[in-house]
């Protein structure tokens, strides 16, 4: 009689994949978010245009979807990736959409006052940008963050269809391997449960923190 | 390897035939989310601190694993125990769970947007629970969270592909099984994603109109 201890090796190795996965891909998600969400403020209109193109595509269209353009399609036009590059940014590329918006609402936030105080200051436009709103802005988009962090997490499941044995891909091999093993799949979601306890808390802190002294919500 | 016109145009109507099904689940699966995260929402409530929690707890596991997991622990271990599910049938189950967790705290916030007042009221005026549910709190919680179910609405729809990969052949299902007769990935694929984009563009500009109409300010 085997316990189901003996599976977790094996899923370790897998959950090791998709922490890999999701760090690689909110590296990727941060870049475009913060270049969307900024090209989305820009006084030039055709950048404007662009970064909400990007936007609407990617959150339009499933990541499911986009993952099988990237891996089926992409190399057709030459561009060829590894299958877990090809998951990194395809992953990075949707999650950031999504990301461009708390960008973007989070700069908008920043009081007006603080850009006048900027402009008094003679500061130009890129050091107003850097020195006085993203500071700011950058406290507020923590928690939204934080929430797209383990939407990512989850995503990272979506990668098991591309040949990549992170955790859910590896809880099937098992369940092939080991025929019926009904505790395979009920270690995968404990796993994935698990890891997403860390950044939970994480956002619960920060909100907690972050509406000190800001007088929101019900008090007590 | 360029974009072949013409095939796109004969495979088109296998697709849009497709699209039905996508609509079936993300229907079902959406009643089910609406009806499922009500109850959710009130059993989160409760002043029965063991059915609270466990709900609570259930909310949050739930919301923290991916969907495509939960739907193969569904495909492959339901069987196990004797429920045999048709593959549909399991996705809409799957994608009905799912949301209910998430639709749970929409409700949860609209019910705690309600006035205490209103709920000390129901009790000055001897309504029992069922009553001050049906007749007080929620036709004051529901409307304001309208625009929040949409929202998910919309995303339920983006997810529906994820059932491709239990055997159902939704739009995403099918378009893989044209792509493996033919071996071009490019058309079916790329038309894939324009259907969904032409389909949930306007149902967001939708969810943003019902944001104005419900707004309470």
């Amino acid at each position: 009689m085997s316990s189901p201890l003996d599976l977790l090796p094996q899923l370790l190795a897998g959950a090791a994949v998709t922490v890999q996965l999701t760090l690689l891909g909110a590296v990727v998600a941060a870049f475009f978010s913060l270049v969307a969400g900024l090209a989305r403020l820009s006084s030039n209109r055709a950048v404007r245009a662009i970064a909400a193109v990007y936007v609407e595509i990617f959150r339009g269209t499933s990541a499911i979807v986009q993952i099988f353009f990237f891996f089926y399609v992409l190399p057709i036009t030459g561009l060829s990736l590894p299958a877990f590059l090809t998951g990194v940014f395809a992953l990075g590329i949707n999650v950031g959409a999504y990301g461009s918006e708390v960008v973007r609402a989070a700069i908008l936030n920043v009081d007006r006052g603080q850009r006048d105080a900027a402009v008094a200051l003679n500061l130009t436009r890129a050091a107003t940008m850097r020195l006085v709103i993203l500071p700011q802005a950058l406290v507020a988009m923590l928690p939204p963050f934080g929430n797209l962090l383990i939407e990512l997490l989850k995503g990272t499941s979506l990668v098991s269809l591309i040949t990549i044995t992170e955790l859910t891909f590896a809880g099937k091999l098992l369940l092939r391997a080991e025929g019926r093993r009904d505790e395979i799949y009920v270690l995968v979601l404990l796993l994935y449960f698990v890891m997403a306890l860390p950044i939970t808390w994480s956002v619960r802190w920060a909100e907690r923190r972050l509406s000190r002294g800001l007088h929101l919500g019900r008090t007590g | 390897m360029t974009f072949d016109v013409d095939y796109a145009i004969r495979i088109l109507p296998t697709l849009l035939n497709a699209t039905v099904v996508t609509f079936q689940a993300t229907i079902w699966g959406m009643t089910f989310a609406v009806v499922g995260g009500l109850v959710l929402a009130i059993l989160r409530m409760s002043r029965f601190r063991p059915v609270s929690a466990t709900a609570g707890f259930y909310i949050e596991f739930i919301r923290s694993t991916p969907l495509l997991t939960q739907l193969f622990f569904l495909f492959y271990i339901l069987p196990l125990y004797g429920l045999a599910l048709s593959a549909f049938v399991t996705g809409v189950l799957a994608l009905g769970l799912h949301y209910s967790s998430y639709t749970a705290e929409v409700y949860r916030a609209g019910i705690t947007g309600v006035p205490r007042g209103q709920w000390e009221a129901a009790t000055t005026l001897n309504l029992g629970p069922l009553q001050t549910w049906r007749l007080i709190i929620l036709p004051q919680a529901i409307p304001p969270v309208i625009p929040a179910l949409g929202n998910y609405l919309v995303s339920m729809f983006k997810d529906t592909p994820l059932l491709a990969t239990i055997t159902v052949l939704e739009l995403l299902g099918t378009a893989l099984t044209e792509a493996g007769l033919s071996f071009r990935y490019l058309e079916p694929i790329t038309i894939v994603g324009a259907i969904f984009l032409a389909l949930s563009l306007p149902s967001a500009l939708l969810v943003r109109g019902l944001e104005r109409r419900f707004a309470t300010r």
